[in-house]
């Protein structure tokens, strides 16, 4: 099936307030893409999971992208199914400041690990997701660097986190002019 | 006094640690394990130990300049992570690539599987106690990495691919020297069958271990030759026929059970040893064809600056299975997100739920038998 | 007995070398025997830890493959950091690695040896602009010999490792162990 196929087939399911915006452009979306209203996420994963003529038995990839720009934080999946071999991507768009969105956990069992990184290195809250730890960074790291504004701190547990320029520390400073001529004198007096 | 010492004796658990510095992980890798005595009750395990912030600096160089980074996302099969990021790149331009480099990409890749494979065969074999076979599989390993050094110029980290082509074409007498050692490795690789995968000992040791069925495995993400070992019939050369795969002929091995159960350590040892074959033979027909087309096409048209706009997924069957790289150029010279989607990532995500009731012995062979890297994980 | 005393004849230079070693009990030229026996010793039986961290312990293990055969120098793998005296950090050092690099070198008996293996750990190479790589290991833990490239060949660990045993044969083992010779 199409994208747009199953994107109409699932607007007439869950109507247009949840399912949304297809952007099929072939010059500028490869894959083409739709939004999903992020609190139903949940009821359309298990029904395009269920549904026979759907059979999306795959969670290719979980992707968290920061836009600063338009305060969003955007968490796209991409879908497959092996039976069918038709893929899908869907987009939930979140607030910036307070991004959250229900777990997929209990439609595919791989959702864990990816929402887990999806968490660490971006900050989205998945509610209802049995573990959400840190996955790839330390337990006490402050932060979520894939996010664009975030700032290096300038050290780890006393590890320093910049190495000086070799060139700049061989760099020799010349003295300055009347420097060396009273260097010059000295020698001479003495 | 000893019933103080002996109270709860029947469910006495005691945590330990395994890693991260651990000779027979592969790579660093963490497991906190709760285990009753020999039994586990729990493996949790803890990655990370090396994340290089691979996804953050593409942020911060041009495409091309990228190419570098992606051999470190898989460093034993460094090709496929290579092509992964070219073919996004050429999908977000939609730039074809000229016959011949896709030839010399085939080839590349598939030099670099058995590569990658000997490595994990070897390394598993190793881990369950047998060191001979890891020597072996290196010297193998060891002239392919002569190949492909005379190909390209690098023994790991091969950086040849590029985005709409290779960089270089074959050496004079190159294709010749590879065919004779095909021809050579194909039997070596039905004496390592009677050597260690038709084993007794080495059948007693994996059969019926940590089984994962069909379904699970597509549940949990399972990928490549994992996906294989549990029955599952799909690869993405066949299945998807990108590259110029549908020209040759192979077949796609499958686990089937002979010892046990579909779906245990045996069979995704023996999925491995199966595709080195298979790679084998690719390599015979691509390097027959290969002169078929002109010499000096090796990179296709590519526009004058690279700054696409838009957003691709592309997709390789690399040595562990299916690898994903999403990319999203906005009009600069630099992306402004690349996320590698790797087939060990999600392999790691099925230990804790498949690790409970297993013996501490057989976490190791489940670990070997997936074929993980570290900075796939992490990246 | 002449041809015996010989081949251990010590080299060229040796006495100014040995010169100003002040407060010996024994006669000079039999510390300088038993000294030049314990490092010949030691310089030739250097087991490093197995530390692979990242793309430079594939060339690791392959330098202690069939073709690179490291084992010939005496130089054999050891898992453990207790009976360990050569650190070789292969690889991409991450913070998170950075504090167990540390605990695993407190743990190694003296006399230790470090070599810093591949341009990563030399000095954070590929990854200066990564928020989670640490930029050297020398920053941590005092290092003996770098070892650039990204990888280095095999042909240059093992560079790194003989450097390793010169730098062995030149020290005055029993001053700093006993305070004599
Ligand atoms: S120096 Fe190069 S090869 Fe070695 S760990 Fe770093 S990136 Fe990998």
């Amino acid at each position: 099936m199409t994208p747009d196929a199953i994107f109409k087939l699932l607007q007439e399911k869950f109507g247009t307030e949840t399912v949304f915006d297809f952007h099929g452009d072939p010059a500028r979306d490869k894959d083409p893409w739709f939004q999903i209203a992020p609190w139903e996420i949940e009821n359309v994963c298990e029904h395009l999971r269920s549904e026979k003529s759907l059979d999306f038995d795959y969670l290719e990839c979980i992707t968290g992208v920061d836009y600063p720009d338009d305060k969003r934080i955007v968490v796209v999946y991409h879908l497959y199914s092996y039976g069918k071999k038709h893929r899908v991507v869907l987009k939930a768009y979140l607030e910036r400041e307070d991004p959250a969105m229900p777990t997929l956990v209990n439609v595919w069992s791989t959702a864990n690990w990816q929402e887990r990184e999806c968490f660490d290195l971006l900050g989205v809250l998945f509610e209802g997701h049995p573990d959400l730890r840190r996955l790839l960074l330390p337990d006490d790291w402050e932060g979520h660097p894939l996010r664009k504004d975030y700032e290096e701190k300038e050290d780890y547990h006393g590890i320093p986190t910049i190495r000086p320029n070799p060139i700049e520390l061989f760099k020799i400073t010349l003295p300055s002019k009347e420097a060396s001529k009273e260097a010059a004198k000295e020698p001479a007096k003495a | 006094m000893s019933d103080v010492i002996f109270t709860n004796e029947m469910d006495e658990e005691m945590t330990l640690n395994m890693g991260p510095h651990h000779p027979s992980t592969h790579g660093v890798l963490r497991f906190i394990i709760q285990s009753d005595g020999e039994i586990i009750r729990k493996a949790v395990p803890d990655v990370g130990y090396l994340h290089r912030s691979i996804e953050k600096i593409g942020e911060r160089c041009t495409y091309p300049g990228y190419m570098p980074y992606t051999d470190r996302v898989d460093y034993v099969a460094a090709m496929f992570a290579n092509e992964c990021w070219a073919t996004a790149c050429e999908k977000l331009m939609g730039i074809e690539v000229p016959k011949r480099a896709q030839y010399l990409r085939v080839i590349s890749c598939e030099l670099n599987r058995i590569a990658s494979h000997m490595i994990a065969i070897g390394a598993m074999a190793m881990d369950i106690g047998a060191t001979t076979p890891f020597m072996w599989a290196l010297r193998e390993r060891e002239y392919i990495n002569d190949f492909i050094e005379e190909l390209c110029g690098a023994r790991l980290t091969y950086n040849y691919h590029r985005i709409g082509g290779v960089s270089f074409d074959m050496p004079k007498g190159w294709a010749d020297k590879v065919k004779t050692w095909v021809d050579k490795f194909v039997p070596l690789m039905e004496e390592f069958d009677r050597l260690i995968t038709y084993n007794e000992i080495y059948i007693q040791r994996l059969a019926n271990v940590a089984i994962i069925t069909g379904k699970e495995a597509k549940d949990w993400g399972l990928v490549g030759p994992n996906l294989r070992g549990s029955g599952v019939k799909w690869d993405l050369r066949k299945d998807d026929g990108y590259s110029v795969y549908s020209d040759f002929e192979f077949a796609v091995p499958v686990g089937k059970g002979q010892f046990g159960a579909v779906g245990d350590c045996w069979d995704r040892f023996y999925v491995r040893s199966e595709e080195c074959k298979e790679s084998g033979k690719i390599l015979q027909q691509a390097l027959a064809k290969i002169d078929e087309h002109p010499e000096d096409d090796l990179v296709g048209k590519l526009p004058k600056k690279i700054k696409p706009e838009g957003e691709a997924y592309s997709r390789v069957e690399s040595a562990r299975g299916d690898m994903g790289c999403y990319v999203i150029g906005k009009g600069a010279e630099e992306p402004y997100r690349c996320r590698f989607r790797t087939g060990s990532f999600t392999a790691m995500g099925i230990i804790e739920a498949k690790s409970p009731g297993l013996f501490l012995a057989d976490l190791v062979a489940l670990i070997a038998s997936f074929d993980v890297v570290a900075p796939e994980i992490d990246r | 007995m002449s041809s015996n005393l010989n081949l251990m004849a010590p080299p060229k230079g040796w006495d100014a070398k040995y010169s100003d070693d002040g407060g010996s009990v024994l006669s000079t030229n039999t510390d300088q025997v038993i000294n030049w026996m314990l490092n010949w010793g030691r310089a030739n039986s250097v087991w490093y830890m197995l530390f692979g961290l990242a793309c430079c312990a594939i060339e690791l293990m392959q330098t202690g493959g069939p073709r690179g055969d490291l084992e010939r120098f005496g130089a054999a793998p050891r898992p453990s950091p207790r009976s360990s005296d050569l650190f070789i950090i292969a690889g991409t050092l991450t913070y998170k690695m950075g504090l167990r690099v540390k605990r695993l070198y407190d743990q190694m008996a003296e006399p230790r040896f470090v070599i810093s293996m591949g341009s990563c750990s030399n000095c954070g190479g590929l990854f200066q602009y990564a928020y989670s790589v640490c930029k050297g290991v020398d920053q941590i833990i005092p290092v003996d010999i770098y070892v650039p490239g990204c990888p280095p060949r095999p042909e240059a660990l093992l560079e790194g490792l003989l450097k390793i045993q010169d730098k062995i044969k030149n020290e005055k083992y029993l001053q700093k162990r006993y305070g004599v010779g």
